[in-house]
């Protein structure tokens, strides 16, 4: 019992050293980390929410402003978790101080779990930021904070997990940035981040459902206006899922040691 | 029970180079222990698989009785690796690579902070301690390389060309801290170019060529196998004609320098009575090559010869 009760110490520790430095990390370059997000997202506000946004009128019962600002967070969470982990896991290959990690005892699953919360702490951060930055836009009144707080955290575990994949793949500091922009940014934008699904005609309705996006954004838009295009227990469902999937994938590549041993 | 135990070790790397071919190799607890070879002998191969960077196609590998396919935790906690190229993250302070190394291995924080600040004082970083990486010279950075490996205190220590690139004054200050390391109980096995380190730090050996041992015995042993020796003389006067001298084979290098080839059943002080003889006198004398290097020389020469190479 005192053994595995060590054990689990051990793990611990290894765990809390991993999120430490994946913080430590992203904070120490904030200018290249959080600032870029936070200006962005701003300037959606400016332009799409206070100029071109009161001309659009209303959607789904609330000003255009309103309605886009769960997605304008929500893709602060994506890009930021996402591009944490790619960055950092790639970095640690290239300069090959992967290698620290791969001869210590630490389990496959306790160092995903340490990238993977890394990236999801820079998800929350910028996503927390973007917020702050809605509440001098708009008088926006949180309907369900712990659905809001639940598909964050999730929304930053899946892409965290999508960017560790991308980079057990990668190659080169090319191979890290092509899935952020040939895939995760159209799906992104076309995840209803902007519109409501019921513009679109009954064919394209369908096509998006095919879009995981799709179903947190709509459940993070429940949780801040209690509005959402697809049944909250559905994207829930989906997201869980996807998170699955992608965390038995990301072990099995950890296991078979591909691209970080030969 | 060994500190090392591989049975049939064979690597067949993707595009099928095949870069180990059946080792079978027992290091005893304590030992420290020299592993050499050519380039491409397979060397770094063999290193990776037993701590776990490079996977094994075939066989064995057990660390101070942990199996690598049951037990690779156990393993892992038992070594401590210095590689042979950096790895680090440059932009870290010094200190905090040796932590988070230590947090790797489930160190917990207070006794992770005493042992970095013992290692680092013991290989002089301690006042380099907030230095980021990229501003060390190449000798801080082996330096470091060996504090960190050591801050879990594992039982068996390699080192993968520790004092590549390093200066002959650190290079000697770090054979002592391995000597003392070893004497302490920590199983060392070292490669290294620099033969005149493993003759000089190592009780046993092992000579990976072609992917295969190709020999494996005590340096002692090895030496003994030399039938000759050659020194170079330096002279105080010159020497305008070579005596002959029985057992030994002079060669004149320059008017003031000779080469002596002896047998080993000769000794020294015979060479030196019979130059004085001649009125020849010796102002100093070194040897020509490296003894081992010579042997190493000889043994992959063999290999090669018998390989058909």
């Amino acid at each position: 019992m005192n053994q595995r009760l060590e054990t689990w110490r051990r793990y611990r520790v290894t765990f809390q050293t991993i999120l430490k430095k994946e913080i430590l990390r992203f904070l120490r370059i904030w200018v290249q980390t959080i600032l870029p997000s936070v200006i962005t997202t701003s300037l959606y506000f400016v332009i799409f929410g206070r100029l071109i946004g009161e001309r659009i009128g209303m959607m789904d019962g609330f000003a255009y402003l309103d309605f886009i600002v769960p997605g304008l967070v929500l893709m602060g969470v994506i890009t930021n978790a996402y591009s944490n982990v790619v960055s950092s896991f790639y970095s640690s290959k290239f300069s090959r101080y992967i290698e620290e990690l791969l001869v210590s005892p630490a389990p496959n699953w306790v160092i995903l779990a340490g990238y993977v919360g890394g990236g999801v702490a820079r998800g929350l951060v910028v996503g927390g930021a973007v917020m702050l930055i809605a509440v001098f836009f708009t008088d926006i009144r949180i309907h369900d904070p712990l659905t809001m707080l639940l598909i964050g955290v999730l929304t930053a575990t899946l892409f965290s997990l999508g960017g560790f994949i991308n980079a057990i793949y990668a190659n080169s500091f090319d191979d890290i940035s092509i899935v952020p922009t040939f895939v995760l940014t159209p799906l992104t934008y076309l995840g209803g981040v902007f519109y409501s699904i019921e513009l679109l005609p009954e064919f394209w309705q369908t096509v998006s459902l095919a879009n995981p996006v799709l179903y947190m954004v709509n459940a993070f838009r429940h949780g801040l206006l209690g509005v959402s295009d697809i049944p909250l227990s559905v994207a829930f469902g989906m997201i869980l899922l996807f998170i699955l999937m992608l965390t038995v994938y990301s072990l099995y590549l950890l296991r078979r040691g591909v691209g970080i041993k030969t | 029970m060994f500190a090392l135990d591989v049975q049939h070790l064979t690597k067949i790397y993707r595009g099928g180079f095949h870069a180990l071919k059946g080792i079978d190799l027992q290091v005893a607890e304590g030992d420290f222990f020299a592993l050499l070879g050519p380039n491409g002998a397979g060397k770094s191969t063999f290193i990776g698989i037993i701590s776990s960077l490079v996977n094994k196609t075939t066989g064995q590998v057990s660390v101070f009785g942990h199996d690598l396919d049951h037990d690779p935790e156990g393993v892992k906690s038992c070594i401590g690796l210095v590689p042979q190229e950096f790895n680090f993250n440059l932009f870290l302070p010094v200190i905090e690579v040796v932590l988070n190394q230590a947090g790797y291995y489930g160190l917990p924080r207070h006794e992770a902070r005493i042992r970095a600040e013992r290692y680092l004082r013991q290989l002089d970083l301690w006042d380099r301690r907030d230095t980021e990486m990229r501003r060390l010279s190449g000798g801080m950075k082996r330096r470091l390389m060996i504090a960190r490996a050591l801050v879990h205190e594992p039982r068996l220590l390699i080192l993968d060309e520790p004092t590549a690139g390093v200066d002959i004054e650190i290079r000697r200050s770090m054979w002592s801290f391995l000597r003392e390391l070893n004497q302490q109980g920590t199983t060392i096995i070292l490669t290294t170019h620099y033969l005149e380190e493993a003759e000089s730090l190592c009780r046993n050996i092992a000579i990976i060529d072609d992917g295969r041992i190709a020999e494996r015995t005590s340096v002692a042993a090895l030496l003994q196998r030399l039938h000759t020796e050659t020194f170079v003389l330096n002279l105080k006067g010159r020497v305008s004609e070579l005596p002959q001298l029985g057992g030994f084979v002079l060669q004149a290098l320059d008017d003031c320098t000779l080469e002596v080839e002896m047998n080993r059943e000769h000794t020294i002080n015979g060479l030196f009575e019979a130059l004085s003889r001649n009125g020849i006198e010796v102002i100093s004398l070194r040897n020509k090559q490296n003894r081992l290097e010579r042997l190493f020389l000889e043994l992959v020469d063999r290999q090669n010869a018998e390989a058909g190479v």
